[in-house]
């Protein structure tokens, strides 16, 4: 069973695929490119569909998802953190 | 790649153009908001037709009255339907959309209100429509190939599952249908806001990579003239930030998975425009579901793909939209709108090969004659794309 998915390896955050993630849960990932498993320990309480850190990202980085920049971080972010619109936004409009 | 298409056929309606449809409507379609009453009275009149009332057409002009004609003529001409009576307030326009759509053969006739009034069109145009009806209720399915199909896509209310499951899945079966002659469409201009210079590397050349970012560029450039904020709430949706989609750029890379890892972009589409050979088109459209499903229907696809995270609910009147969903709460809480739930690719019990396969199935059984969920469900939304206001 896989509580996260990874797009790649080089990414900084995943996604939740299963409903009730809580703070402290040691969690299951795969990454799917490169078909490996990984482990976190979530931080927050996540929703699913929704992503957690799995690189510490401080404000300023660029988040990479899809092997790709996705935007900004506008506030740090810890591993295993709930990372959605409080705390990264679009460079772009 | 498990599914061999190369010997598939499907069984639908070869029209007098030589295009195949799947579907075998005979519709009521009004040229202005003021012919929908008359419209909606017809296909009251005359089982089996079917009226497709909207809000517009008047005093619209230049590039957006251009649309507006090629919307309709398109929806008309398109194969999914045998006959097509049009009505609108005065006979000028209404005999431009008749000629129109009479360019492909298919029996279609027009009639103007003004100086006759509702009844006397009401009645004159349901006598034709049940000629029309019971011509078109004898006509038989035949056999064609694979490459007869259209097959268009585009998504709604995504969230993250739609970025590793749902569109995955469809790029999977668009890279099996396009060896073998299929003509496929995606679109979606401001959702490829951050995977731009993805799709700019799949295109054919750099004469479809030039159009392909003359469009970007234009629906930017629109963006950037009315915006007043970052859009957030707008693009991505509230249900796209509800369902875990953070910004503009994590929507496109998901999104542009929908063609897949193999298909080229051969050709770039206005809105509406219908593509002169097969391959994957991109069309420049919004983003809105029923928008893009009804210029892609007007562009003359006559089934969609259609995958959903948090669960957009759409249909089209004339081309049946095939729901795809990976979430495996909406697929839960909504499952009436799911066509293909592919929920095992995140708990890795189906691999996107095999979800491809299901999407096929699914695909081929739809085109065959099974109602969609969003057919079976009444879900037919018609909504033109104005690009200003009117006169």
């Amino acid at each position: 069973m896989i509580d996260f998915v990874v797009h790649d390896e080089g990414d900084s955050v995943g996604v939740i695929v299963v409903e009730g993630v809580k703070a402290g849960d040691e969690i299951s990932g795969w990454v799917m490119d490169q078909n490996v498993d990984i482990k976190f320990k979530a931080t927050s309480d996540i929703p699913i569909g929704h992503k957690l850190a799995i690189k510490a990202l401080k404000k300023g980085d660029t988040v990479i998802k899809y092997g790709t920049d996705i935007g900004k971080v506008v506030a740090d972010i810890g591993i295993g953190e709930h990372s959605h619109v409080h705390n990264i936004k679009t460079k772009r409009w | 790649m498990s599914q061999d298409l190369s010997n598939a056929t499907f069984l639908g309606y070869r029209r007098e153009n030589g295009r195949v449809g799947v579907r075998n409507y005979v519709i009521i379609l009004p040229v202005d908001d003021l012919a929908n009453a008359a419209c909606e009275a017809v296909a009251n009149n005359i089982t089996g037709t079917m009226a497709l009332p909207h809000p517009y057409g008047r005093l619209q002009f230049g590039e957006d009255l251009e649309l507006h004609f090629r919307t309709l003529i398109g929806t008309g001409a398109n194969p999914n339907v045998a006959a097509v009576v049009v009505i609108g307030i005065e006979d000028g326009w209404t005999q431009k959309i008749v000629e129109g759509i009479a360019a492909t053969g298919k029996p279609v006739v027009g009639f103007g209100i003004e100086q006759h009034g509702d009844h006397e069109t009401i009645m004159e145009a349901s006598k034709v429509a049940k000629e029309y009806v019971q011509w078109a209720s004898e006509l038989q399915r035949e056999e064609a190939p694979v490459g007869d199909l259209w097959v268009s896509t585009k998504c709604g209310e995504s969230d993250t599952t739609s970025g590793c499951g749902a569109n995955p899945t469809v790029g999977n079966a668009f890279d099996k249908l396009y060896p073998h002659g299929s003509t496929l469409l995606f679109g979606e201009t401001s959702e490829i806001t951050g995977g731009e210079h993805l799709v700019a590397q799949r295109c054919r050349n750099d004469e479809v990579r030039d159009r392909f970012m003359f469009m970007f560029d234009r629906y930017q450039d629109m963006i950037n003239r009315f915006k007043t904020s970052d859009l957030s709430d707008s693009q991505p949706t509230k249900g796209n930030i509800e369902g875990g989609l953070t910004t503009i750029e994590e929507k496109a890379l998901g999104n542009i998975q929908k063609i897949g890892k193999e298909c080229v972009v051969d050709g770039v589409l206005d809105k509406a425009e219908a593509p002169t050979g097969p391959g994957l088109w991109f069309m420049d459209s919004s983003s809105a579901a029923a928008e893009m499903c009804t210029l892609a229907a007007a562009a003359g696809y006559v089934a969609h793909f259609f995958p959903t995270g948090q669960g957009n609910i759409i249909g089209n009147p004339i081309m049946p939209i095939i729901k795809i969903c990976a979430n495996p709460r909406t697929v839960r809480t909504m499952s009436e709108h799911v066509d293909v739930d592919v929920s095992g690719l995140l708990r890795r019990e189906i691999s996107p090969d095999e979800a491809g396969d299901m999407l096929l199935e699914s695909l081929f059984r739809t085109v065959n004659g099974r109602l969609t969920s969003a057919e079976a469900l009444g879900h037919r939304e018609f909504v033109l794309t104005r690009l200003y206001e009117s006169a």
